[in-house]
């Protein structure tokens, strides 16, 4: 009733972005293949999926600087058809950040206002609340080759935000920053939306940013959207394989549905393991009928050799278990993640935290080891 | 014997020596001769005494001759001027074209920049002359508004006086704007390539216009294109020789074929070499001025 | 498909369109009819009264017209195979020599490059006439040398910028393997160097054949009576007056010219792919 009740209110909102059957061709290659998608007011929404999946021409499109070949873009509920880039109430912080090489950081950020014929006096304090909004107050006066890439990147979303948009729109914002200066940003990009309020749309290829950062995603594929969600819907329930694949890291085997309970649902899978893989919900696909198995590595267990399979909470003895060798471990300092090859010579990857600071050796290279899932970890995938 | 490169001295020698005595033996010398006449007199009918006298340059400020100089920097600077306004746009639509036609246009600027001089000069003569091209399009143009006119009830226009286009400075103008286009082109661009797209696509979305972005985006950032392009079409349009005097008429000499007049019909050499040595100074001048602008920009308009 | 252009696809926009056909049309149609009337049946209009090859005829039984074409190849031909071994081996002594005055030698080769033509070809005429007077009397092709020499001197330095923007690219290492690899200095270079400098060699062999045959303002002041070449030519003719036989000579020029061009590109293209 709950969940109801606050579904319809969501779609009671009226939409900051929507695009209506959007396509676009480049020649005879297809970009965006016929997209529908509404964005809500003061979401932080993340288009996310691999280079050449359309992203960014979508993202190219609610700025201006791409045309659909069919289909509509409308900003705040007016068709932005015809409109062009300097008239339309969005701004873009570039990959590149574009800051203007010979302009100081000052006129940088003022450029906008100046434009739009605001006088001199107010320009000069809102450059100033600017700067400050993104911790540069100090730095009006610096030409842009005097600044690190992260400052650069803070004077591109000054200048973006001077213009008060009605949506930011970040294309691969940190892709330029190095990994450390990358972390502290995604928190900072955060803590700026919230400040001021507006929605921010960002393009990435990046799942750990996207999953990061935003209240919510698109993930693309082939110019269409695969998957629409939060992030942790998109992690833990996934809707396809190249979801399931592109965003985290996942062990997919394919399987049989034998049997489809409201209760329980049994799921052939030789691959995996002797045992039909046990569920204790209902499963989609149809019964007898292929489908695709997926878990991810830190849902499953590790258990010492033994002669009888270890219990597995709410599952029949024997069920969700099998046996292998650890063929290989990745130290990564948090976790662990060991290589285990099944009898048919298949590898599954466990990951384990290491909770301890001295229970990193527990398993070592070569033993053999049980490897255990609970009934609920498993995901059913149809496509 | 290995020098600190790492090569026999034989190599050494064998590498430097011909391409330094050819252009020492006929190239320095030539010029060299030239520049100690400039400070000789006529001695008899060919001889030259060299008394390193400055009469010849004292000369050349002559009003006289002041006024071919000016006039000559006049002509190259109109051309130029012309130039650039023709050209920029041209440069423009070839950076954004798409990769296919962008090498075909490419190909269609450099085509008649590699076309004898002579014999594009000698297809405008066909284009400008009385009875030319030009004349006979605009003669027909009269005939039919003329024809309009009796039509409509109006007096029908007289007879059609064809244009004097031929020997003259305009002429003069259109041909070194035509011979020199591509010397503006191809610098513009490759400047305006060098340039990120993605400046101009922030200036758009922040609510500049496309002129506006033009003024203060892309032409500070292509600043040293720009200056390149125009010295290098300003420096052989201002020592053209072929085009004033194929094209123009008396009044249309340019200081290049006041040059070629003292060595060929007046036979006065000192005079002329003092002439050419200083259209040589007006050269550098304008080259050294260039690289002044130029220095150290050339890395800034890829946006850093 | 999309019937609007993008904000920067500014060659898709009509006045953007309607500039460029002028343009075009302004630097091709003059070159244009110079070519059609060459065919056309008439020796004075500029109407158009049928197609002929007479003056194509006229023109290959022009023995002074037709002696001027061959010398101009002639010179061309000789002045490139001089202008790119002397390029060449500038371009390698720039590129790879650290010495005294290379500073001086440097400039020196940019000048030709820079000084106007008209000076230069005034220091050819004083030259030859002063310093090393080129005897009238010999046989051809040798009577052409003065007109030669001249033309390599403007020519060579252009191959050297052509050639040496390719050395850059060079990596050294693998001249250094070769020698390490047991070549002497002249093995490494025709082994391992001139392959590398082969397509900037042959740009520059046709950059210098095509600025030899155009060039008018300094052979115009080396040639003498017997040493005519066909722009010296062409330009006593236009003098007096526009004859369909120099139609005719130009327009074979003019598709010699583009042969040459598409030739270049092809290469280019080539040494692109190959990469």
């Amino acid at each position: 009733m709950d969940v109801m009740s606050e579904k319809s209110a969501k779609s009671l909102v009226k939409p900051i972005i929507s695009f209506r059957n959007v396509v676009k061709k480049f020649g005879s290659m297809v970009a965006v293949d016929n997209v529908s998608l509404d964005i809500e007011p003061g979401e932080f929404f993340a288009l996310l999926g691999p280079s050449g999946c359309g992203k960014t021409t979508l993202l190219r499109m609610l700025a201006g600087f791409e045309v659909p070949t069919d289909g509509q873009v409308l900003i705040d509920g007016q068709d932005m058809g015809a409109t062009s880039p300097n008239q339309r109430p969005v701004n873009m912080v570039f990959q590149s950040y574009a800051v203007f090489p010979h302009m100081t950081v000052a006129k940088n950020v003022g450029y906008g206002l100046k434009i739009d014929g605001v006088p001199a006096q107010d320009i000069e304090t809102r450059v100033q609340e600017a700067l400050e909004l993104v911790q540069l107050g100090h730095l009006a006066g610096r030409m842009p080759d005097q600044l690190s890439g992260g400052q650069r990147q803070r004077v591109a979303l000054a200048r973006a935000l001077i213009k008060k948009p009605k949506v930011l729109l970040l294309d691969e914002p940190l892709s330029a920053l190095d990994a450390k200066l990358r972390e502290a940003m995604r928190f900072e990009l955060s803590q700026l939306q919230q400040k001021v309020g507006i929605t921010f749309i960002m393009v990435t290829h990046d799942q750990d940013e996207a999953l990061a950062i935003a209240s919510r995603i698109a993930v693309m594929h082939k110019g269409g959207i695969s998957q629409l969600g939060t992030p942790s819907d998109l992690y833990e329930f996934p809707a396809s394989r190249f979801v399931a694949d592109f965003i985290g890291s996942v062990n997919m085997f394919e399987g049989t549905l034998l049997k489809d309970e409201p209760d329980e649902a049994l799921i052939g899978c030789p691959e995996l393991a002797p045992h039909a893989i046990h569920l204790p919900h209902s499963a989609p696909g149809n019964v007898n009928a292929p489908v695709w198995v997926a878990i991810r590595p830190e849902k499953m267990n590790l258990h010492k050799n033994s002669d009888e399979p270890p219990p597995v909470r709410d599952c029949p003895a024997a069920h969700n278990v099998c046996k292998g060798v650890i063929k290989e471990i990745s130290y990564l300092g948090d976790t662990s993640i060991f290589h285990v090859q099944l009898a048919n010579g298949r590898l599954v990857r466990v990951s384990r935290p290491n909770r301890s600071r001295y229970d990193q050796d527990n398993y070592g290279w070569g033993e053999t080891v049980w490897v255990s899932w609970s009934g609920s970890s498993p995901v059913v995938l149809l496509s | 014997m290995l020098n600190r490169d790492g090569q026999s001295r034989s190599t050494f020698w064998a590498t430097v020596l011909p391409p330094t005595l050819w252009v020492a033996v006929f190239f320095l010398v030539p010029l060299g001769i030239v520049w100690l006449y400039s400070f000789g007199q006529n001695e008899g009918l060919t001889g030259i005494s060299l008394t390193g006298t400055f009469a010849n340059y004292v000369r050349a400020f002559d009003p006289l001759y002041l006024q071919i100089f000016a006039k000559s920097i006049f002509v190259a600077g109109l051309t130029t001027l012309l130039c650039l306004i023709i050209g920029f746009p041209v440069a423009l639509a070839i950076v954004f074209a798409d990769e296919k036609s962008r090498t075909w246009l490419l190909m269609l600027v450099m085509l008649p920049f590699w076309t004898n001089l002579l014999i594009r000069t000698y297809a405008l003569i066909a284009v400008l002359r009385t009875e030319g091209f030009a004349n006979f399009t605009l003669e027909w143009l009269w005939n039919n508004a003329s024809g309009v006119m009796t039509f409509a009830g109006l007096a029908p226009l007289g007879d059609f006086q064809p244009l004097q286009l031929l020997y003259n400075n305009f002429a003069v103008v259109v041909g070194l704007v035509y011979v020199h286009l591509p010397f503006m082109v191809l610098p513009l661009y490759a400047a305006l390539d060098r340039l990120d797209k993605s400046l101009m696509e922030a200036s758009l979305d922040l609510g500049a216009g496309h002129l506006r972005t033009l003024f203060s985006i892309v032409v500070p950032l292509a600043m040293p294109g720009i200056v390149s392009g125009v010295i290098i079409t300003f420096v052989p349009a201002l020592g053209a020789y072929l085009t004033p005097d194929l094209l123009g008429g008396p009044d249309s000499q340019m200081i290049a074929n006041v040059i070629e007049r003292q060595f060929k019909r007046a036979n006065d050499w000192p005079f002329g070499a003092a002439l050419s040595f200083l259209l040589m100074y007006a050269t550098f001048i304008a080259i050294a001025m260039r690289s002044y602008l130029t220095r150290g920009k050339a890395v800034d308009a890829h946006g850093i | 498909m999309a019937d609007r252009p993008a904000p920067l696809e500014y060659n898709r926009t009509w006045p953007m369109r309607l500039w460029l056909g002028g343009v075009f049309f302004f630097l091709y149609a003059p070159l244009i009819a110079l070519m059609a009337f060459s065919f056309n049946d008439s020796k004075r209009t500029i109407v158009w009264r049928g197609f002929t090859f007479d003056h194509y005829k006229k023109l290959f039984n022009n023995n002074e017209l037709m002696l001027a074409f061959a010398n101009s190849l002639t010179i061309a031909f000789i002045t490139t195979l001089i202008s790119v071994v002397l390029g060449a081996l500038a371009a390698v002594m720039l590129w790879r020599f650290r010495f005294r005055f290379k500073g001086a030698i440097e400039g020196a080769l940019a000048l030709p490059i820079v000084v106007p033509e008209i000076c230069m070809g005034v220091a050819m005429l004083v030259f030859f006439a002063r310093v090393m007077p080129w005897p009238n009397d010999l046989i051809w092709p040798f009577s052409l040398g003065a007109i030669i020499i001249a033309h390599v001197s403007f020519c060579f330095p252009f191959v050297t910028m052509v050639v040496r923007a390719r050395l850059a690219s060079f990596n050294k290492e693998q001249e250094e393997a070769a020698r390490d690899l047991g070549a002497s200095d002249w093995e490494a270079f025709r082994d391992v160097l001139l392959p590398h400098m082969k397509p900037a060699l042959i740009a520059g062999a046709l950059l210098s054949f095509t600025l030899s045959l155009d060039d008018f303002v300094i052979t115009f002041f080396t040639s003498g009576p017997n040493t005519v070449t066909f722009p010296v030519k062409v330009y006593s003719m236009v003098r007096f007056s526009v004859t369909p036989e120099v139609n005719a000579a130009s327009t074979m020029l003019i598709v010699l010219t583009v042969v040459l061009m598409a030739l270049m590109m092809l290469g280019q293209r080539k040494s692109t792919t190959a990469k």
